[in-house]
């Protein structure tokens, strides 16, 4: 950190505060002093809470809602930024600070055409006119390495995909030239595969630009590529400053340390030992050839809208599998059909060797035990108007005729079981913490006693060191009960962390079957390969030794077009075959892979992929 | 998409019109003794029934009837033995005159009131909008009326409190006949425009699309016209088609106070004396001047919408 | 690693507050005005000074007296006694009407949100019923049936039911797709358990404003039929009526027609208040 020279942003003493409804002031964010040096990218980083993006947005002199800047002062540019009047505030947005939003499909006006927005903030300022605008933005929605450049802004936000306009907002942000950008987490709402298409476009610009940005996140893998220097935020304090590599790798504070150890790669759990059983057991669920979808079923069991195409996999009493896939890829329609939430269009689900009925009304009671559902959000997956008492005493009453004091000792038992006090008994789920709600989520669903628990996406709407130790707890849980679990995420990280085995699901197929070891090894599905390449690690330079072939397709192609899937954002597809026949099942050592190369083709092609980059 | 709308509207119509002819069911006797009152022989009622087919099967005179509305055949009144349609054109005009003067006078004035509350919410002036509204949507209409004329009426003497006259020669006559009742109307109207038109500015300013063109530097006033309002067209103007509804029945009682020669003074004529082919003809096409109001706000809306327009 | 996790929790649990519902003078207000008009439907007939029928005065539209509080109506009889009469009339059908309507919007819209042909023939047949002009369907319904008070409280409840019925039917809808729910049906719990137990209780405030507002309407309908002579028929009257018969006296100022006047528009004002208040001004006034 280089203090010669005048700091670009400065923040001295900064206080924020915001008044509820009996008009009494509650500070929220708290003595803030930090600079910004020009050419410099300053990562805030936190949790929710934490006064992140509170603080970027006092910036651009704005507070949302009912909050105020009450203390401290605000400097950008040179220009004093608290207590300016309104008028003068306006003349600075946007020309000398401007904002990229954590989501674009929210901050871009419906109504009005790409184009016309972008350049509106030249035109606004009165810096340029439009056809110089115009022609500035298409340079840079090329040096953003946006497809079709030319005709992009002609279009309609909903025309666009996410990824993009993500890419079209920065380019709005920087067609001013301002002093400052701020990102406020402009990758959290993304894929995965798609985030680092994004984030490696944002750091072309900002380093052939020389752009001065402050970026808000609360992913410190994503920080460490992006950032010169880390703040790490907490209850709107500040907790540690320093530069990347002082705060990955040398964190004074406690809390820092925890959130460098929640973002680093997990050990993943230690496998369970295979529970006793006969060689000729059938498996606790497997499932076989499932097709689901929407609409009207034809001859071949196909539905009109298909979401699911063709899946098998077996899990075994106490094991764990984990199905990885991004938004779209029908991951969650498998957990509805395991669940009997949505039957299948054609194929079989067996428990126990048993072919369960599609839907649950042809279930019966002691079926519908043993499978259980837990959801991604707990605010909406607990019942605002039931106690958790009641919400955990359901199912002991529903299935195991439990009352009275019986029921009361054993909803008890269960709150201990995740960890949390029996006091909360009483409470309503609007007074608990998310991560409570998560286990008091995960205890309704214990209470049936199942035998596999359905995990769809349980940790990802939680802050990172919350999340990480719901996942503990359902690593300890596994190993006292002998559950199974289907783990279902977009986190390649926690499944490997926790699953032995792992299928991958593109555009409703399993591209790859692979145990625990199989997926550590090197040969995978191109789309595997996409997938594991492209999360960020917690190392400065990450991004850019990550040259892995990278598409410009959009999301999985539907319906039933013969070929692979995953063709048009393939690397190393192979035209006049890939997108003509479906791909093949290859089966190898504790792996199955559905693609056309084949293990010897996928040996031999990441050497054909190191010179395929298209664009 | 506008097609299904406007079939949507079609059926709706058409279920309305078997309400409305099974209202004539449910009515106790039949026409034909209305029309001869207590005293008629059983011969006489026979023959008059044959007059008019009421000996028929209900769902042949249904057809009958619907067959005639299509035609614009309106049946004839029961009580002055006219065609509906001859009592019905010259107060259908009065009544649309009454109509068109409020929606003219109320739908611009509403608009601006109930943006300019949305784009100075919390204030001083926004309050007081806020709290007229509320007493004007809460109160009976013969309430405002009767308010009305105590004050211009009787009180100021500045305006009748009767406006039955129907001649026109000067722009005076005109405007003292059609002032207060205009004024009671447009009262009625705008209080729910205001209201609903502040909801949904309210709602695009609170957007962050309009957050990101405020953090961008754009001006207040292009904030509102140029960001905000395009995408509360849509509810605008279905906000606008429902409160030109209250119109409607808004109509009728200030006609009644007024005693304005419309539909709708003829319409409370013909109920208390149970004129019942009088009634169903304006109560249908009451309905269908509802449904075409509503329908073609949808079709605007739908129109206004990039994301409807470009599938 | 283990102590952080905890006291992360406890930040959070800490940072939320039961949220106080907000009790102000809006509340207290509309409350007292509305409790005022019960009490006064409830006990008003039996402390009426006269008979409704009984001519007391030979002046009419007499002012405010000792012997008659309110003076005397356009026949010379006690307004205070009419308009205890008329608060009985008004506010019981109104009440009527709109617990009829409650009831009938709210069982079918819980039942349309819970199966989708039953969805798509009621809500047709609600749109239908909506599509009449409210005043217009009273006014042909009064002109086949005549006006007696059971025809009366049926037309209104008619009248307002396909808004009941969107209101619950969409409620039901948006909760209907929580994973709660969700999670429920996966347990094998039958209909009517997710419908009683999951779903209403998370619709009983906001069905409880929309029951003020759809009083609000019924009582404002009510009024105006009867102002135009087409709702309670005499000997009884409502306040609607009431405004009607003394209409005359509206040159001079009399209480007879003022009175009744204010009695609706306070009762209707007092309830939209109170609706304001709960719902955090979301919803009071809205579409009649």
């Amino acid at each position: 950190m280089t203090l010669s020279g005048d700091p670009l942003v400065r923040l001295a003493g900064l206080e924020i505060s915001v008044r509820d409804a009996q008009g009494q002031d509650k500070i929220i964010v708290r003595d803030i002093s930090l600079e910004v040096q020009p050419g410099e990218v300053l990562a805030l980083i936190g949790e929710s809470g934490s006064g992140k993006t509170t603080i970027a947005l006092s910036m651009l002199g704005y507070t949302r809602g009912a909050c105020r800047i009450s203390g401290g002062t605000v400097e950008v540019a040179g220009h004093r930024l608290d207590g300016l009047p309104e008028a003068r505030l306006r003349g600075l947005r946007g020309r000398v600070v401007s904002y990229v939003a954590q989501s674009a499909a929210a901050a871009f006006n419906p109504m009005l055409p790409i184009m016309r927005q972008v350049i509106e903030p030249a035109l606004v300022h009165g810096l340029m006119t439009r056809e110089v605008a115009e022609d500035k933005a298409r340079g840079l929605f090329r040096a953003l390495a946006l497809p079709r450049p030319d005709t992009v802004g002609d279009r309609y936000p909903h025309q666009v995909s996410g990824g993009q306009l993500q890419r079209l907002m920065a380019a709005m942000a920087l067609i001013t030239d301002p002093a400052l950008v701020i990102f406020d987490e402009p990758t959290t709402a993304l894929d995965v595969t798609t985030q680092i298409e994004v984030l490696k476009a944002f750091k072309a610009v900002v380093r052939d630009l020389g752009t001065t940005a402050v970026y808000v996140s609360h992913d410190l893998a994503v920080v460490a590529q992006i950032a010169d220097r880390i703040c790490v935020l907490r209850d709107g304090m500040v907790q540690e400053q320093g530069r990347v590599e002082e705060i990955l790798f040398l964190p004074r504070q406690d809390y820092t340390r925890a959130l460098v150890a929640a973002a680093a790669a997990r050990v993943p759990a230690a496998p369970m030992p295979d529970l006793p059983r006969d060689a000729g057991d059938p498996p606790l669920i497997q499932m076989r050839d499932v097709v689901a979808g929407y609409g009207g079923v034809d001859a071949q069991g196909n539905p009109q809208v298909r979401i699911l195409g063709g899946v098998s996999f077996a899990i075994e009493r106490g094991k764990v599998l984990g199905v990885i896939g991004e938004s779209g890829s029908g991951k969650s329609t498998l957990a509805r059909v395991v669940a009997g939430l949505h039957a299948p269009a054609s194929g079989r689900v067996n428990l126990d060797g048993y072919t369960l009925e599609g839907e649950i009304r042809h279930r019966d009671k002691e079926q519908l035990r043993r499978i259980q559902l837990v959801f991604q959000n707990a605010d909406t997956a607990l019942n605002p108007a039931v106690s958790v008492g009641e919400a955990i005493g359901r199912p002991l009453t529903f299935f195991h005729a439990l009352r009275g004091t019986d029921r009361k000792a054993e909803v008890v038992r269960l709150l201990d079981l995740v960890r949390l006090p029996a006091a909360l008994a009483g409470r309503l789920p609007g007074e608990l913490s998310g991560g409570q709600k998560q286990r008091v989520n995960l205890a309704r669903a214990l209470a049936a006693r199942p035998d596999l628990l359905l995990c769809d996406e349980v940790t990802s709407a939680l802050d990172p060191v919350v999340a990480e130790a719901v996942l503990d707890l359902l690593i300890d849980l596994r190993r006292e009960l002998g559950l199974a679990y289907m783990f279902i995420t977009h986190d390649i990280g926690i499944v490997r962390a926790i699953a032995d085995e792992v299928m991958v699901l593109y555009g409703g197929v399993p591209v790859e079957l692979a145990s625990h070891e199989a997926l550590e090894g090197p040969l995978h599905h191109p789309y595997t390969r996409l997938l594991m390449a492209s999360v960020p690690e917690l190392r400065p330079g990450w991004l850019e030794a990550a040259n892995s072939a990278f598409s410009c397709g959009s999301s999985a192609g539907a319906g039933h077009a013969a070929g692979c899937r995953f063709f048009q954002r393939c690397a190393i597809s192979r035209p006049g075959l890939c997108d003509v026949l479906d791909p093949a099942v290859h089966v190898g050592a504790g792996q199955t892979i559905a693609c056309h190369l084949g293990f010897d083709g996928l040996q031999a092609a990441p050497r054909i992929a190191q010179g395929a980059i298209p664009a | 998409m506008i097609a299904k709308r406007v079939g949507g509207a079609l059926l709706t119509l058409f279920l309305l019109s078997l309400v409305v002819f099974a209202m004539s069911l449910l009515m106790g006797g039949d026409a034909a003794e209305a029309m001869l009152g207590q005293n008629a022989t059983p011969e006489a009622l026979a023959g008059l029934r044959a007059a008019m087919h009421l000996d028929q099967p209900s769902w042949q005179r249904y057809l009958a009837w619907l067959g005639g509305l299509l035609r614009g055949d309106l049946g004839v009144s029961l009580i002055t033995k006219l065609p509906v349609s001859t009592l019905l054109a010259p107060r259908l005009l009065a009544s649309l005159q009454l109509a068109g003067l409020t929606a003219a006078v109320s739908v611009p004035l509403a608009l601006f009131l109930g943006i300019l509350a949305a784009v100075r919410r919390g204030s001083l002036l926004d309050r007081a909008i806020s709290m007229a509204t509320i007493g004007v949507v809460s109160v009976p209409e013969f309430v405002i009326a009767t308010l009305m004329v105590l004050i211009f009426a009787v009180r100021l003497h500045w305006l009748p409190a009767l406006s039955s006259s129907r001649d026109f020669s000067s722009l005076h006559d005109v405007v003292r006949v059609f002032t207060m009742p205009v004024l009671c109307l447009a009262c009625v109207v705008m209080a729910q425009m205001i209201r609903m038109t502040r909801a949904a500015v309210c709602d695009a300013l609170d957007s962050s699309y309009v957050e990101a063109a405020r953090l961008k530097g754009v001006p207040p006033r292009r904030l509102v016209l140029g960001h905000a309002l395009p995408n509360a067209i849509g509810p605008i103007v279905n906000a606008v088609a429902l409160s030109l509804s209250v119109l409607l029945g808004g109509v009728i009682v200030i006609e009644v106070i007024f005693n304005y020669p419309g539909v709708a003074r003829l319409m409370v004529d013909a109920v208390s004396t149970r004129d019942l082919p009088l009634i169903q003809t304006v109560a249908m096409i009451f309905s269908a001047a509802y449904l075409m109001l509503v329908t073609s706000a949808d079709i605007v809306a739908i129109l206004c919408n990039p994301r409807l327009r470009h599938r | 690693m283990n102590t952080v996790p905890k006291s992360g929790v406890a930040h959070e649990a800490q940072a939320l507050k039961i949220r106080r519902r907000r009790f102000n003078v809006s509340l207290l207000l509309g409350g007292t005005t509305i409790i005022f008009w019960l009490i006064v439907a409830l006990v008003g007939p039996m402390v009426a000074p006269h008979a409704p029928g009984q001519v007391v005065d030979l002046d009419v539209f007499s002012p405010a007296s000792s012997a008659l509080p309110l003076g005397s109506d356009y026949l010379g009889r006690d307004v205070l006694s009419r308009m205890l009469i008329a608060s009985r009339f008004t506010v019981s059908i109104a009440l009527l009407a709109t617990l009829l309507a409650a009831t009938v919007g709210v069982f079918c819209g819980l039942l349309a949100a819970s199966s989708g042909w039953i969805d798509a023939i009621f809500s047709k047949l609600f749109d239908t019923l909506s599509a009449v002009p409210s005043l217009m369907f009273g006014l042909v319904v009064i002109g086949s049936l005549g006006a007696s008070i059971p025809v009366l409280i049926g037309t209104l409840a008619t009248v307002y039911s396909p808004g009941a019925f969107r209101t619950s039917r969409a409620l039901a809808r948006n909760i209907a797709v929580l994973d709660f729910v969700t999670v429920a049906r996966a347990r094998g719990e039958t209909l009517s358990y997710i419908v009683l137990r999951e779903i209403l209780p998370n619709l009983v405030g906001p069905l409880a404003a929309d029951f003020g507002l759809r009083f609000v309407f019924v009582t404002l309908l009510l009024s105006g039929l009867s102002f135009l002579g087409l709702g309670v028929q005499p000997p009884n009257a409502d306040l609607g009526a009431l405004v009607r018969e003394n209409i005359a006296g509206l040159g001079f100022g009399a209480a007879a027609v003022l009175v009744p006047t204010f009695a609706i528009a306070s009762l209707t004002i007092g309830m939209n208040m109170v609706i304001d208040a709960v719902s955090g001004g979301r919803r009071a006034g809205g579409r009649r």
